[in-house]
């Protein structure tokens, strides 16, 4: 708030939300200028945005109503292989996580295992789930497997992580507690640090559940296994009744999973 | 913790039996649906393929070294594309997503139906993934970087408008009465008083999405809405793993480029 008179402040203005008034307006410019540059490099066909308005209609005409009919059958199976691969590859993950998580948390491990397990983390953190699960293709051929060995992969990135970062911030006293009383190492993660992290553990490893259906939804895309496939088939078909079939049910299954996995981590916690 | 008197003297156990059985039975469940899963994946995997894993690891791994420094001069113009449609895509969904946020927060929601439609908005396009909405762009406005940055956008607008409604039910509301009882009208109150305090949040979430969306936006190009996602593809396509090493070593790079740069913008606001 700036007086703007010398003897009696009349008028009053906004204080800036950045206050040096030379990095407010380098910064406004900047963003100018790049706007100016992104958007005039920006490649748009016009005449062909303007002839896919009327299919866009007809997709979303499909939604009101949907035509829940299943024309081949493959759409329940999709949706259920999905499902399935999102649960066994959270669990995968977690399996994977929790030595690597171990060996990234700085309390616990060696220098270098430290540096070996967040280089890790730090690399399946980095590539989207898709690009895990192209490569994963080529690895494993086609099919749901290689979709689980991806969406395990991804969820090392998340879970490892925030399991290193828990253990970072545990309360010492208890784990120098159980250490005095001669207690094994084995012993010891399991009756000092175990239970001071568990009860976080459980719901994140409930909400990366959450996360991997929604991407064990798309990985078919690149042939990953699960509903993604016949997701992009059926836009390619131009079977637009499919595709809204498909994405309702993704939709209601999101919702359905958000919802009860927010109100088993509020029973947990 | 239960003590359990037999003829040694007093045996020290963590729980009560109840609670031992029901931890158990839980286990017992988790393990059921894990066999389960696992029966279903693995029949519809052709083993061979799998016993064959590592063969082809170390043949595509062989042929991606070393990168193909030169195949850059190729890039720069993609990783352009990538960065303008995260930028882009978060902008449009910030501008979107601050009407739904004011809608959907309990405290400036002119109706509780308004505000159930609101909240509709943010889950169902929070649900979609940023591909699937790019695979129907693709359909109507046709390939290239405008689909990615709509499919940005839109996938944004939920995950944006949640955490903007969240801070503004959580303002002080004195402040706000205090500029009530100078006479101001509801778009002045709003202005004044409600702005002022969610906008280092509003430029925290912006910044904090767009890292997200840098990372989104490398994929789009597998459908055909733009960015480096659509070199990646072709490189694959055609088997030219030089390639496909120096576009992964460029995505890593833009990443942590991003995560550092929203990192430094996020601790010099907050």
């Amino acid at each position: 708030m700036s007086n703007s008179t010398s003897e009696y402040a009349d008028t009053w203005k906004k204080p800036a939300f950045i206050k040096n008034p030379a990095l407010r307006w380098s910064i406004y410019i900047g963003s100018i200028v790049y706007f100016v540059l992104a958007l005039g490099t920006m490649e748009i066909n016009w005449t062909r945005v303007a002839e896919g308005i009327p299919r866009g209609m007809t997709l979303l005409s499909k939604f009101f109503p949907p035509n829940i009919e299943d024309s081949r059958g493959v759409i329940v199976d999709g949706i259920l292989e999905s499902v399935w691969m999102a649960v066994i590859s959270t669990i995968g993950g977690i399996l994977l996580s929790v030595p690597i998580g171990l060996g990234a948390a700085r309390n616990l491990s060696h220098k270098w295992v430290y540096l070996f397990c967040r280089s890790i983390i730090g690399v399946s953190r980095t590539f989207p789930e898709i690009i895990l699960a192209i490569f994963a293709v080529k690895f494993f051929g086609f099919g749901p497997f290689a979709g689980f060995v991806a969406l395990s992969i991804g969820t090392i990135g998340f879970f490892a992580k925030l399991l290193a970062e828990d253990i970072e911030n545990m309360s010492k006293s208890q784990a120098e507690a159980v250490k005095v009383t001669g207690s094994s190492w084995l012993q010891w993660i399991n009756y000092a640090i175990q239970p001071q992290v568990m009860p976080r553990m459980i719901g994140l490893s409930l909400y990366r559940l959450d996360i991997n259906f929604r991407e064990s939804a798309v990985v078919g895309i690149v042939g990953a296994g699960g509903i993604g496939a016949h997701l992009l088939t059926s836009v390619q078909r131009y079977e637009y009744d499919t595709t809204a079939t498909i994405l309702i049910s993704i939709i209601v299954i999101v919702i359905a999973l958000e919802y009860t996995s927010g109100y088993l981590r509020k029973w947990v916690q | 913790m239960p003590l359990i008197e037999t003829s040694d003297g007093p045996l020290w156990k963590r729980r009560t039996s109840l609670k031992q059985w029901l931890i158990w039975g839980a286990w017992l469940i988790g393990i059921v649906i894990a066999v389960y899963a696992w029966k279903l994946i693995s029949d519809k995997t052709i083993w061979f393929f799998v016993a064959d894993a590592p063969r082809q690891m170390v043949d595509i791994v062989t042929r991606m070294v070393p990168p193909s420094w030169s195949y850059m001069d190729n890039l720069w113009r993609p990783v352009w594309d990538t960065l303008n449609i995260a930028t882009i895509g978060t902008v449009i969904a910030l501008i979107l997503a601050v009407p739904i946020a004011f809608l959907a927060a309990r405290n400036t929601t002119p109706h509780k139906s308004v505000r159930a439609v609101a909240l509709f908005i943010i889950v169902a396009t929070r649900s979609v993934n940023s591909l699937i909405w790019a695979l129907l762009l693709v359909v109507i406005v046709g390939p290239g970087v405008l689909a990615g940055t709509i499919a940005i956008g839109f996938r944004s607008i939920g995950g944006c408008s949640k955490l903007l409604y969240e801070a503004i039910e959580e303002i002080n509301h004195t402040q706000v009465e205090a500029i009530e009882a100078t006479g101001a009208s509801r778009a002045q109150q709003m202005l004044y008083g409600i702005v002022p305090q969610v906008l280092p949040t509003f430029a925290g979430v912006g910044v904090f999405r767009w890292d997200i969306n840098v990372r989104g936006s490398t994929i789009l190009g597998i459908v055909g809405a733009g960015g480096i996602g659509v070199q990646l593809n072709a490189s694959i396509n055609v088997l030219a793993w030089t390639q496909v090493s120096m576009i992964l070593l460029v995505i890593l790079g833009t990443v942590f480029v991003s995560e550092y740069v929203s990192a430094k913008v996020r601790h010099a606001i907050i």
